[in-house]
Protein backbone atom coordinates (compact mmCIF):
# COMPACT_ATOMS: atom_id res chain seq x y z
CA UNK A 1 0.00 0.00 0.00
CA UNK A 2 2.23 3.18 -0.99
CA UNK A 3 2.27 5.70 -3.78
CA UNK A 4 5.40 4.75 -6.15
CA UNK A 5 6.99 6.56 -8.91
CA UNK A 6 8.99 5.33 -11.04
CA UNK A 7 11.51 7.57 -13.45
CA UNK A 8 8.81 10.04 -13.98
CA UNK A 9 9.18 13.12 -16.17
CA UNK A 10 7.03 15.69 -17.66
CA UNK A 11 7.07 18.43 -20.27
CA UNK A 12 4.68 21.91 -20.30
CA UNK A 13 3.93 22.04 -24.07
CA UNK A 14 6.03 19.75 -25.69
CA UNK A 15 6.45 20.50 -29.46
CA UNK A 16 6.72 24.14 -29.00
CA UNK A 17 9.45 26.89 -28.13
CA UNK A 18 7.67 27.29 -24.99
CA UNK A 19 8.01 23.77 -23.96
CA UNK A 20 10.41 22.78 -20.39
CA UNK A 21 10.49 19.94 -17.99
CA UNK A 22 8.71 20.20 -14.92
CA UNK A 23 10.02 17.16 -13.90
CA UNK A 24 12.74 15.12 -14.16
CA UNK A 25 13.53 11.56 -13.58
CA UNK A 26 11.86 11.68 -10.14
CA UNK A 27 11.65 8.18 -8.28
CA UNK A 28 9.41 8.31 -5.19
CA UNK A 29 8.25 6.26 -2.60
CA UNK A 30 5.81 6.94 -0.37
CA UNK A 31 4.53 4.42 2.07
CA UNK A 32 0.97 4.09 4.28
CA UNK A 33 0.90 6.37 7.04
CA UNK A 34 3.53 8.78 6.48
CA UNK A 35 3.77 12.60 7.01
CA UNK A 36 6.09 14.17 4.38
CA UNK A 37 6.76 17.12 3.44
CA UNK A 38 7.40 18.30 0.12
CA UNK A 39 9.20 21.42 0.07
CA UNK A 40 10.78 23.71 -3.46
CA UNK A 41 11.16 27.16 -4.65
CA UNK A 42 7.96 28.22 -6.77
CA UNK A 43 8.62 26.84 -10.54
CA UNK A 44 10.38 23.45 -9.04
CA UNK A 45 7.76 20.88 -9.64
CA UNK A 46 5.94 20.32 -6.52
CA UNK A 47 2.99 21.28 -7.51
CA UNK A 48 2.82 19.29 -10.86
CA UNK A 49 4.28 16.51 -8.91
CA UNK A 50 0.99 16.38 -7.01
CA UNK A 51 -0.91 16.15 -9.70
CA UNK A 52 0.66 12.87 -10.92
CA UNK A 53 -0.14 11.15 -7.85
CA UNK A 54 -4.01 11.18 -8.47
CA UNK A 55 -3.69 11.18 -12.39
CA UNK A 56 -4.56 14.87 -13.15
CA UNK A 57 -1.36 14.70 -14.72
CA UNK A 58 -0.15 11.95 -16.99
CA UNK A 59 4.09 11.80 -17.22
CA UNK A 60 5.33 12.35 -20.33
CA UNK A 61 7.72 9.03 -19.84
CA UNK A 62 7.70 7.19 -16.47
CA UNK A 63 4.92 5.68 -14.46
CA UNK A 64 2.74 6.22 -11.40
CA UNK A 65 1.79 3.34 -9.26
CA UNK A 66 -0.44 3.36 -6.38
CA UNK A 67 -1.10 0.21 -4.11
CA UNK A 68 1.13 -1.42 -7.07
CA UNK A 69 -1.44 -0.65 -9.79
CA UNK A 70 0.16 1.93 -12.68
CA UNK A 71 -2.85 4.43 -12.61
CA UNK A 72 -2.43 5.42 -16.22
CA UNK A 73 -3.26 2.48 -17.41
CA UNK A 74 -6.66 2.46 -19.73
CA UNK A 75 -8.50 0.24 -17.71
CA UNK A 76 -7.82 2.22 -14.17
CA UNK A 77 -10.57 3.73 -12.78
CA UNK A 78 -9.46 7.40 -11.86
CA UNK A 79 -12.31 8.42 -10.17
CA UNK A 80 -12.12 6.24 -7.31
CA UNK A 81 -8.37 7.08 -7.19
CA UNK A 82 -9.21 10.44 -6.97
CA UNK A 83 -11.56 9.44 -3.89
CA UNK A 84 -8.63 7.70 -2.00
CA UNK A 85 -5.80 10.30 -2.98
CA UNK A 86 -7.31 13.67 -1.92
CA UNK A 87 -5.92 16.95 -3.10
CA UNK A 88 -6.17 20.06 -1.55
CA UNK A 89 -5.11 22.65 -4.32
CA UNK A 90 -3.74 26.02 -2.64
CA UNK A 91 -6.55 28.90 -2.36
CA UNK A 92 -8.89 25.76 -2.26
CA UNK A 93 -11.58 28.42 -1.22
CA UNK A 94 -11.71 29.51 -4.78
CA UNK A 95 -13.41 26.17 -5.85
CA UNK A 96 -16.53 26.82 -3.56
CA UNK A 97 -19.47 26.62 -5.67
CA UNK A 98 -23.07 25.87 -3.68
CA UNK A 99 -25.56 27.95 -2.04
CA UNK A 100 -24.28 26.23 1.34
CA UNK A 101 -21.45 24.89 2.89
CA UNK A 102 -22.99 21.45 3.79
CA UNK A 103 -24.08 21.55 -0.07
CA UNK A 104 -20.79 22.00 -1.20
CA UNK A 105 -18.85 19.15 1.50
CA UNK A 106 -21.46 17.02 -0.57
CA UNK A 107 -20.43 17.40 -3.50
CA UNK A 108 -17.34 14.78 -3.43
CA UNK A 109 -18.65 12.04 -2.11
CA UNK A 110 -22.13 12.94 -4.40
CA UNK A 111 -19.86 12.17 -7.45
CA UNK A 112 -18.66 8.82 -5.87
CA UNK A 113 -22.26 7.80 -6.56
CA UNK A 114 -23.27 7.21 -3.00
CA UNK A 115 -26.78 7.10 -1.70
CA UNK A 116 -27.92 10.37 -0.52
CA UNK A 117 -27.99 9.63 3.26
CA UNK A 118 -23.97 8.21 3.27
CA UNK A 119 -23.17 11.30 1.66
CA UNK A 120 -24.70 13.75 4.35
CA UNK A 121 -22.98 11.47 6.67
CA UNK A 122 -19.94 11.93 5.33
CA UNK A 123 -20.32 15.79 5.32
CA UNK A 124 -21.47 16.03 8.93
CA UNK A 125 -18.28 14.22 9.65
CA UNK A 126 -16.18 16.05 7.44
CA UNK A 127 -17.00 19.50 8.57
CA UNK A 128 -17.07 17.89 12.43
CA UNK A 129 -13.39 16.81 11.99
CA UNK A 130 -11.99 20.33 10.72
CA UNK A 131 -13.44 21.90 13.60
CA UNK A 132 -16.00 23.93 11.61
CA UNK A 133 -19.24 25.35 13.41
CA UNK A 134 -22.60 23.40 13.37
CA UNK A 135 -24.19 27.50 13.19
CA UNK A 136 -22.22 28.04 9.93
CA UNK A 137 -23.56 24.87 7.77
CA UNK A 138 -26.19 26.48 5.87
CA UNK A 139 -24.49 29.60 5.10
CA UNK A 140 -23.05 30.57 2.33
CA UNK A 141 -19.64 29.81 1.51
CA UNK A 142 -19.43 33.22 0.15
CA UNK A 143 -20.22 35.24 3.75
CA UNK A 144 -16.98 33.05 6.05
CA UNK A 145 -13.85 34.38 6.67
CA UNK A 146 -10.58 33.01 4.42
CA UNK A 147 -9.85 30.60 7.38
CA UNK A 148 -13.28 28.78 7.49
CA UNK A 149 -13.57 28.96 3.66
CA UNK A 150 -10.56 26.71 3.79
CA UNK A 151 -11.95 24.67 6.64
CA UNK A 152 -14.85 24.35 4.22
CA UNK A 153 -12.92 23.31 1.16
CA UNK A 154 -10.54 20.54 3.25
CA UNK A 155 -13.64 18.94 4.27
CA UNK A 156 -14.84 18.86 1.17
CA UNK A 157 -11.96 16.58 0.03
CA UNK A 158 -12.10 15.05 3.49
CA UNK A 159 -15.55 14.18 2.72
CA UNK A 160 -14.66 11.34 0.02
CA UNK A 161 -12.56 9.35 2.61
CA UNK A 162 -8.80 9.53 1.17
CA UNK A 163 -6.59 7.11 1.69
CA UNK A 164 -3.84 9.73 1.23
CA UNK A 165 -4.26 13.78 1.52
CA UNK A 166 -1.94 15.58 -0.07
CA UNK A 167 -2.03 19.66 1.00
CA UNK A 168 -0.80 22.19 -1.52
CA UNK A 169 0.22 25.22 0.62
CA UNK A 170 -2.88 24.65 2.98
CA UNK A 171 -1.53 27.82 5.14
CA UNK A 172 -0.49 30.61 2.35
CA UNK A 173 -2.42 33.64 3.09
CA UNK A 174 -3.55 33.22 6.54
CA UNK A 175 -2.51 34.62 9.64
CA UNK A 176 -0.56 32.94 11.98
CA UNK A 177 -3.27 32.27 14.03
CA UNK A 178 -5.40 30.53 11.35
CA UNK A 179 -1.68 29.02 9.89
CA UNK A 180 -1.54 26.84 13.17
CA UNK A 181 -5.28 26.12 13.62
CA UNK A 182 -5.18 24.31 9.87
CA UNK A 183 -1.78 23.09 10.96
CA UNK A 184 -2.68 21.58 14.30
CA UNK A 185 -5.99 20.19 12.34
CA UNK A 186 -3.60 18.13 9.31
CA UNK A 187 -1.37 16.82 12.37
CA UNK A 188 -4.49 15.71 13.94
CA UNK A 189 -5.96 14.02 11.04
CA UNK A 190 -2.67 11.82 10.99
CA UNK A 191 -2.90 11.17 14.13
CA UNK A 192 -6.41 10.09 14.89
CA UNK A 193 -7.12 8.46 11.09
CA UNK A 194 -3.89 7.40 10.09
CA UNK A 195 -4.26 9.11 6.63
CA UNK A 196 -0.83 9.46 4.49
CA UNK A 197 -0.28 13.21 4.78
CA UNK A 198 2.11 15.30 2.00
CA UNK A 199 2.24 18.69 3.04
CA UNK A 200 3.60 20.59 -0.26
CA UNK A 201 4.67 23.92 1.14
CA UNK A 202 8.06 26.56 0.68
CA UNK A 203 8.49 27.57 4.13
CA UNK A 204 10.73 24.79 6.23
CA UNK A 205 9.13 26.44 9.47
CA UNK A 206 5.96 25.33 8.78
CA UNK A 207 6.96 21.64 8.25
CA UNK A 208 9.83 21.09 10.70
CA UNK A 209 7.85 20.45 13.75
CA UNK A 210 5.15 18.09 11.59
CA UNK A 211 6.72 16.02 9.27
CA UNK A 212 8.43 12.39 9.07
CA UNK A 213 10.20 13.37 5.89
CA UNK A 214 11.16 15.86 3.57
CA UNK A 215 11.61 15.75 -0.46
CA UNK A 216 13.13 19.13 -1.48
CA UNK A 217 12.34 19.63 -4.91
CA UNK A 218 14.54 21.67 -6.98
CA UNK A 219 14.30 22.82 -11.38
CA UNK A 220 12.27 19.66 -11.37
CA UNK A 221 14.16 17.28 -9.45
CA UNK A 222 14.30 15.75 -6.02
CA UNK A 223 17.52 17.47 -4.29
CA UNK A 224 17.32 15.70 -1.05
CA UNK A 225 14.65 13.33 0.39
CA UNK A 226 15.37 11.92 3.99
CA UNK A 227 14.08 12.80 7.49
CA UNK A 228 13.89 16.52 9.23
CA UNK A 229 17.35 16.61 10.80
CA UNK A 230 19.18 15.00 8.04
CA UNK A 231 18.00 17.52 5.56
CA UNK A 232 18.88 20.41 7.75
CA UNK A 233 22.80 19.57 7.96
CA UNK A 234 22.74 20.72 4.48
CA UNK A 235 21.42 24.08 5.18
CA UNK A 236 24.19 25.71 3.16
CA UNK A 237 22.81 23.88 -0.21
CA UNK A 238 19.11 24.13 0.79
CA UNK A 239 20.04 28.27 0.94
CA UNK A 240 21.33 27.73 -2.49
CA UNK A 241 18.24 26.74 -4.30
CA UNK A 242 16.22 29.37 -2.34
CA UNK A 243 15.49 27.51 0.62
CA UNK A 244 16.41 28.19 4.52
CA UNK A 245 16.23 25.61 6.94
CA UNK A 246 14.08 26.59 10.39
CA UNK A 247 15.26 29.38 11.76
CA UNK A 248 15.41 26.92 14.84
CA UNK A 249 18.70 25.56 12.96
CA UNK A 250 20.41 28.41 12.52
CA UNK A 251 20.30 29.50 16.31
CA UNK A 252 22.01 26.17 17.19
CA UNK A 253 24.23 26.14 14.90
CA UNK A 254 25.56 29.64 15.77
CA UNK A 255 25.59 28.79 19.22
CA UNK A 256 28.15 26.07 18.38
CA UNK A 257 30.18 27.84 16.56
CA UNK A 258 30.38 30.84 19.57
CA UNK A 259 31.21 27.29 21.50
CA UNK A 260 28.34 26.04 23.25
CA UNK A 261 27.80 22.41 23.28
CA UNK A 262 24.24 22.09 21.74
CA UNK A 263 23.28 19.34 19.41
CA UNK A 264 22.34 21.08 16.28
CA UNK A 265 20.38 18.13 14.83
CA UNK A 266 17.08 19.79 17.08
CA UNK A 267 14.62 20.79 14.88
CA UNK A 268 11.20 22.11 17.38
CA UNK A 269 11.25 25.18 19.48
CA UNK A 270 10.10 23.27 22.31
CA UNK A 271 13.36 20.74 22.00
CA UNK A 272 15.94 23.82 21.19
CA UNK A 273 14.80 25.08 24.21
CA UNK A 274 15.49 22.38 25.98
CA UNK A 275 18.92 22.06 24.99
CA UNK A 276 19.74 25.99 25.47
CA UNK A 277 18.70 25.26 29.07
CA UNK A 278 20.83 22.13 29.29
CA UNK A 279 23.93 24.00 27.90
CA UNK A 280 23.38 27.11 29.21
CA UNK A 281 22.71 25.25 32.77
CA UNK A 282 25.96 23.87 32.91
CA UNK A 283 27.86 26.95 32.11
CA UNK B 1 -7.05 20.69 -23.67
CA UNK B 2 -7.72 24.38 -22.75
CA UNK B 3 -3.82 24.73 -24.34
CA UNK B 4 -5.06 24.07 -28.00
CA UNK B 5 -7.50 27.05 -27.93
CA UNK B 6 -4.40 29.74 -29.72
CA UNK B 7 -7.04 32.53 -30.22
CA UNK B 8 -5.89 35.67 -29.05
CA UNK B 9 -2.18 34.02 -27.53
CA UNK B 10 1.12 35.17 -27.88
CA UNK B 11 3.51 33.14 -29.51
CA UNK B 12 7.08 34.76 -28.10
CA UNK B 13 9.91 34.30 -30.85
CA UNK B 14 11.84 36.91 -32.39
CA UNK B 15 10.88 37.21 -36.16
CA UNK B 16 10.39 39.96 -38.80
CA UNK B 17 6.85 40.30 -38.24
CA UNK B 18 6.95 40.05 -34.80
CA UNK B 19 8.83 43.73 -34.97
CA UNK B 20 6.42 44.79 -37.50
CA UNK B 21 4.27 48.08 -36.61
CA UNK B 22 1.10 46.69 -34.96
CA UNK B 23 -1.14 49.03 -37.15
CA UNK B 24 0.87 47.36 -40.07
CA UNK B 25 -0.40 44.32 -38.89
CA UNK B 26 -3.94 45.21 -38.17
CA UNK B 27 -4.23 47.05 -41.56
CA UNK B 28 -2.51 43.90 -43.34
CA UNK B 29 -5.26 41.46 -41.25
CA UNK B 30 -8.15 43.56 -42.72
CA UNK B 31 -6.75 44.11 -46.65
CA UNK B 32 -6.20 39.87 -46.05
CA UNK B 33 -9.92 39.61 -45.29
CA UNK B 34 -10.96 41.60 -47.47
CA UNK B 35 -8.64 40.27 -50.47
CA UNK B 36 -10.44 36.56 -49.34
CA UNK B 37 -13.82 38.09 -50.13
CA UNK B 38 -13.05 39.91 -53.08
CA UNK B 39 -11.34 36.91 -54.88
CA UNK B 40 -13.91 34.80 -56.23
CA UNK B 41 -12.11 32.12 -58.44
CA UNK B 42 -9.53 29.80 -57.45
CA UNK B 43 -6.52 31.89 -59.13
CA UNK B 44 -7.10 34.18 -55.84
CA UNK B 45 -7.08 31.93 -53.01
CA UNK B 46 -3.80 30.10 -54.57
CA UNK B 47 -2.59 33.95 -54.19
CA UNK B 48 -4.12 34.39 -50.68
CA UNK B 49 -2.40 30.94 -49.81
CA UNK B 50 0.98 31.95 -50.90
CA UNK B 51 0.87 35.26 -48.94
CA UNK B 52 -0.13 33.34 -46.15
CA UNK B 53 2.07 30.91 -46.28
CA UNK B 54 5.21 33.45 -46.89
CA UNK B 55 3.73 35.31 -43.77
CA UNK B 56 3.50 31.87 -41.37
CA UNK B 57 7.44 31.38 -42.75
CA UNK B 58 8.43 34.72 -41.66
CA UNK B 59 6.99 34.68 -38.51
CA UNK B 60 8.37 31.56 -37.23
CA UNK B 61 5.74 30.43 -35.31
CA UNK B 62 5.47 26.63 -35.97
CA UNK B 63 2.90 25.65 -38.45
CA UNK B 64 1.52 23.40 -35.61
CA UNK B 65 1.05 25.55 -33.49
CA UNK B 66 -1.31 27.95 -35.50
CA UNK B 67 -3.47 24.97 -37.03
CA UNK B 68 -4.24 23.77 -33.60
CA UNK B 69 -6.62 26.47 -33.00
CA UNK B 70 -8.22 24.99 -36.44
CA UNK B 71 -9.67 22.47 -34.10
CA UNK B 72 -11.87 24.63 -32.03
CA UNK B 73 -13.54 26.24 -35.00
CA UNK B 74 -14.27 22.64 -36.98
CA UNK B 75 -17.54 22.54 -35.85
CA UNK B 76 -18.80 25.91 -37.05
CA UNK B 77 -16.67 24.80 -40.31
CA UNK B 78 -18.50 21.77 -41.05
CA UNK B 79 -22.06 23.51 -40.51
CA UNK B 80 -21.44 26.22 -43.11
CA UNK B 81 -20.60 23.94 -45.53
CA UNK B 82 -23.35 21.53 -45.03
CA UNK B 83 -25.45 24.44 -45.40
CA UNK B 84 -23.68 26.09 -48.49
CA UNK B 85 -23.63 22.38 -50.15
CA UNK B 86 -27.99 21.28 -49.53
CA UNK B 87 -29.37 25.07 -49.53
CA UNK B 88 -27.92 26.75 -52.34
CA UNK B 89 -30.14 26.93 -55.49
CA UNK B 90 -29.02 26.03 -59.14
CA UNK B 91 -27.64 23.14 -61.68
CA UNK B 92 -28.34 19.42 -59.70
CA UNK B 93 -25.31 17.68 -59.44
CA UNK B 94 -26.43 14.41 -57.24
CA UNK B 95 -29.81 14.23 -55.53
CA UNK B 96 -30.53 11.55 -52.28
CA UNK B 97 -33.81 11.61 -51.27
CA UNK B 98 -35.18 15.16 -50.76
CA UNK B 99 -31.74 16.92 -50.63
CA UNK B 100 -29.69 17.74 -53.37
CA UNK B 101 -26.54 18.64 -54.21
CA UNK B 102 -26.00 21.80 -56.81
CA UNK B 103 -23.03 22.49 -58.43
CA UNK B 104 -22.92 26.07 -57.30
CA UNK B 105 -23.70 24.52 -53.84
CA UNK B 106 -20.40 22.87 -53.94
CA UNK B 107 -18.35 25.77 -55.09
CA UNK B 108 -19.57 27.65 -52.20
CA UNK B 109 -19.13 25.44 -49.68
CA UNK B 110 -15.47 24.94 -50.74
CA UNK B 111 -14.89 28.81 -50.79
CA UNK B 112 -17.11 29.15 -47.62
CA UNK B 113 -14.27 26.46 -45.91
CA UNK B 114 -11.72 27.73 -47.33
CA UNK B 115 -12.51 31.51 -46.59
CA UNK B 116 -13.20 30.67 -43.11
CA UNK B 117 -9.99 28.83 -42.69
CA UNK B 118 -7.82 31.49 -44.22
CA UNK B 119 -9.78 34.02 -41.96
CA UNK B 120 -9.09 32.43 -39.19
CA UNK B 121 -5.46 32.00 -39.60
CA UNK B 122 -4.76 35.15 -40.83
CA UNK B 123 -6.60 36.44 -37.84
CA UNK B 124 -4.45 34.63 -35.20
CA UNK B 125 -1.32 34.66 -37.11
CA UNK B 126 -1.66 38.66 -35.76
CA UNK B 127 -2.16 37.73 -31.95
CA UNK B 128 0.06 35.46 -32.12
CA UNK B 129 2.54 37.64 -33.13
CA UNK B 130 1.55 40.78 -31.53
CA UNK B 131 1.17 41.51 -27.99
CA UNK B 132 -2.10 42.34 -26.64
CA UNK B 133 -0.37 45.86 -25.09
CA UNK B 134 1.34 46.42 -28.59
CA UNK B 135 -2.23 45.38 -30.47
CA UNK B 136 -4.43 47.66 -29.08
CA UNK B 137 -1.94 50.72 -29.36
CA UNK B 138 -2.04 50.20 -32.94
CA UNK B 139 -5.70 49.90 -33.13
CA UNK B 140 -5.98 53.19 -30.97
CA UNK B 141 -3.81 54.93 -33.09
CA UNK B 142 -5.55 53.98 -35.80
CA UNK B 143 -8.77 54.89 -34.98
CA UNK B 144 -7.88 57.73 -33.63
CA UNK B 145 -9.67 60.08 -36.10
CA UNK B 146 -12.74 58.52 -34.83
CA UNK B 147 -12.49 60.95 -31.87
CA UNK B 148 -13.49 63.88 -34.22
CA UNK B 149 -17.33 61.77 -33.84
CA UNK B 150 -17.34 61.98 -30.41
CA UNK B 151 -15.73 57.90 -30.53
CA UNK B 152 -14.11 57.06 -27.05
CA UNK B 153 -11.33 55.37 -28.91
CA UNK B 154 -9.33 55.56 -25.81
CA UNK B 155 -11.32 53.63 -23.45
CA UNK B 156 -12.72 51.39 -26.36
CA UNK B 157 -8.71 50.19 -26.84
CA UNK B 158 -8.50 49.63 -22.98
CA UNK B 159 -11.38 47.74 -22.69
CA UNK B 160 -10.04 45.43 -25.67
CA UNK B 161 -6.57 45.15 -24.10
CA UNK B 162 -7.74 44.67 -20.65
CA UNK B 163 -10.31 41.66 -22.40
CA UNK B 164 -7.31 40.47 -24.23
CA UNK B 165 -5.07 40.19 -20.62
CA UNK B 166 -7.66 38.49 -19.32
CA UNK B 167 -7.75 35.54 -21.62
CA UNK B 168 -4.76 33.75 -20.80
CA UNK B 169 -5.66 34.43 -17.32
CA UNK B 170 -9.34 33.57 -17.24
CA UNK B 171 -7.95 30.21 -19.22
CA UNK B 172 -5.46 29.41 -16.52
CA UNK B 173 -8.07 29.61 -13.92
CA UNK B 174 -10.65 27.12 -15.72
CA UNK B 175 -7.64 24.51 -15.87
CA UNK B 176 -7.03 25.23 -12.27
CA UNK B 177 -10.70 24.75 -10.81
CA UNK B 178 -11.35 22.26 -13.31
CA UNK B 179 -8.34 19.96 -11.85
CA UNK B 180 -9.71 20.93 -7.89
CA UNK B 181 -13.07 19.98 -9.14
CA UNK B 182 -11.88 16.53 -10.89
CA UNK B 183 -10.32 15.58 -7.47
CA UNK B 184 -13.17 15.97 -5.93
CA UNK B 185 -14.90 13.58 -8.46
CA UNK B 186 -16.27 15.86 -11.23
CA UNK B 187 -16.18 14.51 -14.32
CA UNK B 188 -16.07 16.79 -17.26
CA UNK B 189 -16.33 14.46 -20.34
CA UNK B 190 -18.92 11.78 -20.22
CA UNK B 191 -22.89 11.41 -19.86
CA UNK B 192 -25.61 12.99 -21.95
CA UNK B 193 -25.43 17.09 -22.92
CA UNK B 194 -27.98 18.10 -19.70
CA UNK B 195 -26.00 16.40 -17.59
CA UNK B 196 -22.35 18.01 -18.92
CA UNK B 197 -23.98 20.80 -18.49
CA UNK B 198 -24.90 20.99 -15.39
CA UNK B 199 -21.45 19.52 -14.35
CA UNK B 200 -20.59 22.85 -15.73
CA UNK B 201 -22.10 24.44 -12.50
CA UNK B 202 -19.17 23.71 -10.08
CA UNK B 203 -16.63 25.29 -12.89
CA UNK B 204 -18.33 28.46 -13.98
CA UNK B 205 -19.31 29.37 -10.50
CA UNK B 206 -15.91 29.63 -8.69
CA UNK B 207 -14.75 31.47 -12.37
CA UNK B 208 -17.12 34.09 -12.74
CA UNK B 209 -16.58 34.96 -8.93
CA UNK B 210 -12.76 34.80 -9.24
CA UNK B 211 -13.19 37.02 -13.00
CA UNK B 212 -15.19 39.23 -10.48
CA UNK B 213 -12.39 39.51 -7.95
CA UNK B 214 -9.81 40.34 -10.60
CA UNK B 215 -11.95 43.02 -12.34
CA UNK B 216 -12.63 44.78 -8.98
CA UNK B 217 -8.56 43.86 -8.11
CA UNK B 218 -7.45 45.40 -11.27
CA UNK B 219 -10.17 48.93 -10.87
CA UNK B 220 -8.95 49.55 -7.49
CA UNK B 221 -5.01 49.60 -8.67
CA UNK B 222 -6.15 51.93 -11.77
CA UNK B 223 -7.32 54.07 -9.68
CA UNK B 224 -4.91 53.67 -6.70
CA UNK B 225 -2.41 54.86 -9.86
CA UNK B 226 -4.89 58.34 -10.80
CA UNK B 227 -5.83 56.60 -13.97
CA UNK B 228 -8.43 58.87 -15.80
CA UNK B 229 -9.01 57.90 -19.54
CA UNK B 230 -6.94 58.76 -22.23
CA UNK B 231 -6.46 62.63 -22.09
CA UNK B 232 -3.33 63.53 -21.55
CA UNK B 233 -1.41 60.46 -21.50
CA UNK B 234 1.65 59.88 -23.21
CA UNK B 235 3.37 56.25 -24.32
CA UNK B 236 6.47 55.17 -23.04
CA UNK B 237 7.12 53.36 -26.28
CA UNK B 238 5.00 56.07 -28.99
CA UNK B 239 4.40 53.69 -32.48
CA UNK B 240 6.30 55.25 -34.76
CA UNK B 241 6.54 53.99 -38.64
CA UNK B 242 10.17 52.52 -39.78
CA UNK B 243 11.36 51.41 -42.94
CA UNK B 244 10.51 48.25 -42.58
CA UNK B 245 6.75 49.08 -42.70
CA UNK B 246 6.79 51.15 -44.96
CA UNK B 247 8.42 48.32 -47.27
CA UNK B 248 5.39 46.34 -45.35
CA UNK B 249 2.68 48.43 -46.63
CA UNK B 250 4.50 48.53 -50.16
CA UNK B 251 3.80 44.40 -50.11
CA UNK B 252 -0.06 44.77 -48.76
CA UNK B 253 -1.27 47.19 -51.42
CA UNK B 254 0.68 45.30 -53.67
CA UNK B 255 -0.98 41.65 -53.10
CA UNK B 256 -4.63 43.28 -52.84
CA UNK B 257 -3.80 44.94 -56.24
CA UNK B 258 -2.70 41.01 -58.02
CA UNK B 259 -5.62 39.70 -56.00
CA UNK B 260 -8.06 42.14 -57.53
CA UNK B 261 -6.87 41.89 -60.64
CA UNK B 262 -6.33 38.23 -61.10
CA UNK B 263 -9.12 36.99 -58.50
CA UNK B 264 -11.74 39.35 -60.32
CA UNK B 265 -11.26 39.68 -63.49
CA UNK B 266 -9.45 36.57 -64.47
Amino acid sequence: MSIILDHVNYIYDEDTAMAHAALIDVCLNIPDGQFVGLIGHTGSGKSTLIQHMNGLEKPTSGCVFYNGQDINDPDYDKKSLRAKVGLVFQYPEHQLFETDCFKDVCFGPKNLGLPQKEVELRAYEALKQVGFDDEYFYQSPFDLSGGQKRRVAIAGVLAMKPEVLILDEPTAGLDPKGREDILGLIKKLHDEMGITIILVSHSMDDVANYVDRIIVMNKGRVAFDDVPTEVFKHYKELEEIGLAAPQVTYVMQELREAGFPVDTNVTTLDAAKIEILKAFGKC
Amino acid sequence: MLRDITLGQYYRTESVIHSLDPRVKLVATFVFIVSLFVANNFVGYVIAALFLAMCIYLSKVPPKFIFRGMKTIFFLLMITMVFNLFLTPGKELISIWKLTITYEGLKMAIMMAIRLMFLITGSSLMTLTTTPNNLTDGLEKLLRPLRLFKVPVHEISMMMSIALRFIPILMEETDKIMKAQMARGADFESGSIIKRAKSLVPLLVPLFISAFRRANDLAMAMEARCYKGGDGRTKMKPLIYQNRDRLAYLVIWAYLGIVIVLGRIL
